[in-house]
């Protein structure tokens, strides 16, 4: 072997060296997770059953080939037998695979009617997709939020820091983090209504075996019994647009004790952010404090789509800097659109308080040159009708 | 073109090759009646579309590198799934079975042409159109498509952007295309075999086209009406697939999954064929089985109907559902095991060769049986609802269209490259193809299984670090396979242009009406049947 041939072999080796070197393979997961329930372990046997047939079958017949390819081959002399078809055979490895699947399908049906058992559940969730967030709402406690990815934009966009690097300039939990996790009591058996307010979305997080369509229109029902009190992720598994890679979602499984504290405390910020909404009707904010609460809703809730620049992303999704709306229009249809939305345009009045539509509003009115000056309060968003 | 018809109608036995009135220039391919032709033509287009959409599939490949978004924007990357999956179903699996139809299913029952050969001109030439519609959308305001191949309402209805329309024209002309194909390809073996050839003496490529071909013409139209109803929905105001106006958006996915089933069918049941000749040739050996071959892949396009919403798991089906489509869904995987196992003793106590053509067949046998494991596993409604639209679905559909449909289409050109060139390939290139196709498909498509386990969705342009180091090795993978498919064009261009003189049958162990003929074919071939006993 000569010397640039050696230097040659010498740069693939450091490279695939370097490919398994600076990746954490530890962490690395090749299987299903074995999950947090009954369910999911019951899953995670039957995934492992079928893996063990199938690699079975594929010795039995891939060996049959390579044998075959070793020795029946004509460069070792081997002379061609005649036979070409057998009644009995085929009828033997017609049979065999369906005794094979019987074996499969008891225990699938099993599995399957545990997880459709949708009765007795001990709390109730309903589960909202809408691009791209998801809304939680539980029964009979009067608590509802949204739940929205909380991995700031400039990690994904590589705004900071280094372009190479397996995200060194990211977080541990990347695109797997949200504002306010859903958060449910352990060992009780917790049933979702899953339903959504535009396209197709899926709920799902593996680590319970729960995956469900959110179908407009239509509610859809799942159930989860966690062992473990824990953080669990998952992400959205239905295409639902732009943004669809980047609306997880997170559970927060919380013992008994612990989940009727963080049912008292909602219930206590439910109460605040009432008063909060009456106290800003007759309060007045200073255009300063507007513009700074403006951004700061406009950032979370509509730079997505607007995106930062107020350029939007015509014509799907249209600009708002000197845009007919937020110039020329009046300041009551601009918070209208805010507040009921219009077409693609979700509706916002149910998700952002009444300072905080103020605030957005006039922040789309003064921000990137369209600079009209006006300024909008609470009481102004109240008296368009809002809640 | 009427001297054409005349001139065949005159059978001229002796010298086939010696009344050739063929125009010349661009006029003799946009004219020509000529099965060989128009099989050549769809041949080509759908390498250009394999390129096109391996292109495309480049930078998907290249976005999901590493971690966070570099190159392109999310909108635009769902632009690309969406076209990558339209073009590869559309524009290069199915037209490439075509080609082969067009040029191999008249010689092989020694007919003189298909059966209808102007609809057959037709059938080609309204498919650029189709593909030039699709395309032209990126080139537009609004983008192109970007709602996923399987394009869900109501996201491709409402929340669609401006160019559905052309969208939906795209697929009605392909549709079209298809249809016209199907009937040809029915009409023509129906009626067109040699005396002697009985149906159960045919070989199972044409079989397997013929099956493929009725499963055609039953879905195509589905598809038509589905993309009809998501036209009116998006333009027109009706309600179809929208629960507001009392319809329903899981209605859309029965209709479209009633197509898509046996879609994946019509992509994998020619391949069979191929396989099914070659594998004999290679082994000099008959094909083990030949009856139940046929009954197999019958079932397989019967079972085709009645499992499409094993898709659909998800969607809030009641139980009875789940466990109807689950029992029929695994019940697919008897007939393909017959298949499976009709090659193996095929290839037992044969007297084998490894030229590329077999190559490609052995590793489609292996590969495809992967994808069909994987299938099997999906099968199950239980573990599905965790495999379910991630990287494990993509896995296991890129096993059974890649290595399995493309493979075989590989297998097929290389066996019958001598026949249409009358030169032999470069051996020594095309087994360059064939091991850096190999090893970079399954570092492509293989590590897949891992991520999509580990809990990564389907169709998302960035994703969590834990699936950082896999999705590398991927693309990687992804850059290999797609340089390679280059040395294929190389082969075929220097095939083309020269090389050894190919014999009538430069396979020992071929077996079929076509190595009676001289190669390269002549233009016409059979004007006066051959007589089968």
């Amino acid at each position: 072997m000569n010397r640039s041939n050696q230097r040659w072999l010498l740069g693939v080796w450091l490279f695939l060296g370097s490919l398994i070197s600076c990746s954490a393979w530890a962490e690395t997961q090749l299987n299903l997770t074995k999950g947090v329930t009954a369910v999911s372990r019951e899953v995670y046997d039957l995934h492992m059953l079928a893996l063990y047939i199938c690699t079975a079958i594929g010795v039995v017949v891939f060996g049959a080939m390579f044998w075959s390819m070793a020795f029946h081959r004509k460069s070792k002399g081997a002379k061609a037998a005649d036979f070409h078809e057998s009644t009995k055979v085929e009828i033997l490895w017609t049979a065999i695979p369906i005794v094979i699947l019987i074996a499969m399908a008891v225990p699938a049906t099993s599995t399957l009617i545990d997880m459709e058992n949708n009765a007795n559940s001990d709390v109730t969730i309903q589960v909202t997709g809408s691009q791209w967030k998801w809304h939680y709402k539980y029964f009979d406690q009067g608590i509802e939020y949204y739940s929205v990815l909380s991995t700031p934009r400039e990690e994904y966009e590589n705004q900071n820091g280094s372009f190479a690097g397996n995200g060194n300039s990211k977080n541990e939990n990347y695109l797997l983090e949200v504002d306010k996790p859903l958060v449910i009591p352990v060992n009780k058996k917790v049933r979702f209504l899953i339903t959504s307010d535009d396209v197709i979305h899926a709920w799902w997080v593996p680590a319970f075996a729960v995956k469900q369509d959110a179908n407009p229109g239509f509610i859809n029902e799942a159930w989860t019994k966690v062992d473990e009190p824990g953080v669990y992720r998952g992400q959205c598994a239905e295409l639902c647009g732009k943004d669809h890679g980047f609306m997880p979602i997170v559970v927060e499984v919380k013992s008994e004790q612990d989940y009727s504290i963080w049912l008292d405390e909602q219930k206590a910020l439910v109460a605040q952010a009432a008063d909060a909404e009456q106290a800003s009707l007759s309060a007045s904010m200073s255009k300063e404090e507007l513009m700074q609460l403006g951004e700061s809703t406009y950032m979370a809730h509509c730079a997505a789509c607007h995106q930062p620049t107020g350029l939007g992303l015509p014509p799907t999704f249209p600009a708002l800097k000197g845009s007919a709306v937020a110039i020329q229009g009046s300041i009551a249809e601009h918070i209208g659109l805010v507040q009921n939305g219009k077409g693609m345009m979700p509706p916002f009045g149910k998700q952002l308080s009444l300072a905080e539509i103020a605030a957005v509003v006039t922040y789309e009115r003064n921000a990137w040159g369209n600079d009209t000056g006006d300024l909008v309060q609470s009481a102004d968003v109240k008296a368009t009708g809002g809640e | 073109m009427t001297t054409d018809i005349i001139n065949d109608s005159v059978a001229d036995t002796h010298s086939d090759d010696h009344h050739d009135h063929k125009m010349t220039g661009i006029k003799r391919w946009l004219y020509t009646t000529n099965h060989k032709d128009i099989g050549t033509l769809y041949l080509w287009f759908s390498f250009i579309m394999l390129l096109t959409g391996g292109a495309m599939a480049m930078v998907i490949r290249a976005e999901l590198f590493q971690p966070g978004l570099q190159l392109v924007d999310p909108d635009f990357f769902n632009q690309l799934t969406t076209v990558h999956g339209l073009i590869m179903v559309f524009g290069a699996i199915m037209p490439a079975f075509t080609g082969f139809a067009n040029w191999m299913i008249p010689m092989m029952i020694g007919a003189p042409d298909m059966a209808l050969p102007r609809m057959n001109n037709w059938s080609f030439w309204i498919l650029p159109f189709a593909f030039a519609i699709l395309l032209s959308s990126f080139f537009m305001e609004s983008g192109a498509p970007n709602f996923g191949w399987t394009f869900y309402a109501p996201l491709s209805t409402t929340y669609s952007n401006g160019s559905t329309a052309f969208f939906v024209f795209a697929v009605h002309i392909m549709g079209i295309s298809s249809i016209m194909g199907a009937i040809n390809i029915v009409v023509t073996i129906m009626n067109l075999r040699a005396p002697g050839m009985t149906y159960m003496k045919m070989p199972l490529f044409v079989w397997t086209f013929f099956i493929t071909a009725y499963l055609l013409i039953a879905v195509m139209p589905v598809l038509a009406g589905v993309v009809t109803m998501l036209l009116t929905d998006t333009y027109f105001g009706t309600s179809f697939f929208d629960a507001a106006g009392g319809g329903d958006p899981v209605m859309f996915q029965h209709i479209f999954w009633f197509f898509g089933h046996p879609e994946v069918y019509i992509m994998i049941l020619p391949a069979f064929g191929i396989v099914s000749t070659i594998i004999p040739a290679f082994a000099r050996k008959k094909l083990f089985g030949y009856s139940s071959m046929v009954y197999a892949t019958s079932s397989i396009a019967l079972l085709s109907f009645i499992v499409w919403a094993h898709h659909m798991f998800t969607t809030g089906m009641p139980l009875f559902g789940e466990l109807f489509f689950m029992y029929c869904t695994m019940l697919i995987a008897v007939p393909t095991g017959v298949k499976v196992f009709n090659w193996v003793a095929t290839m037992w106590r044969g007297s084998m060769t490894f030229e590329t053509p077999m190559l490609f067949s052995i590793a489609f046998v292996i590969l495809f049986t992967i994808g069909g494991f994987s299938g099997l596993m999906l099968a199950l409604t239980p573990v599905d609802f965790q495999y379910h639209d991630t990287y494990f679905v993509v896995a296991h559909f890129h096993y059974v269209l890649v290595t399995g449909s493309l493979f075989s289409i590989y297998a097929g050109a290389y066996y019958w490259l001598p026949k249409w060139t009358g030169h032999m390939y470069s051996e020594s290139l095309a087994k360059w193809h064939f091991w850096c196709s190999l090893i970079s498909v399954n570092l492509l498509f293989f590590p897949m299984h891992f991520l999509g386990l580990a809990g990564m969705p389907r169709r998302i342009p960035d994703y969590a670090l834990q699936f950082a180091d896999f999705n590398k090795w991927v693309s990687i993978g992804g850059f290999a396979f797609g340089l390679s498919q280059l040395i294929f064009l190389a082969v075929v261009i220097k095939c083309i242009k020269g090389g050894e003189k190919a014999p009538a049958k430069p396979w020992d162990g071929a077996e079929g009406l076509e190595w009676t003929v001289a190669s390269p074919a002549p233009y016409h071939t059979f004007s006066t049947p051959p007589k089968v006993d």
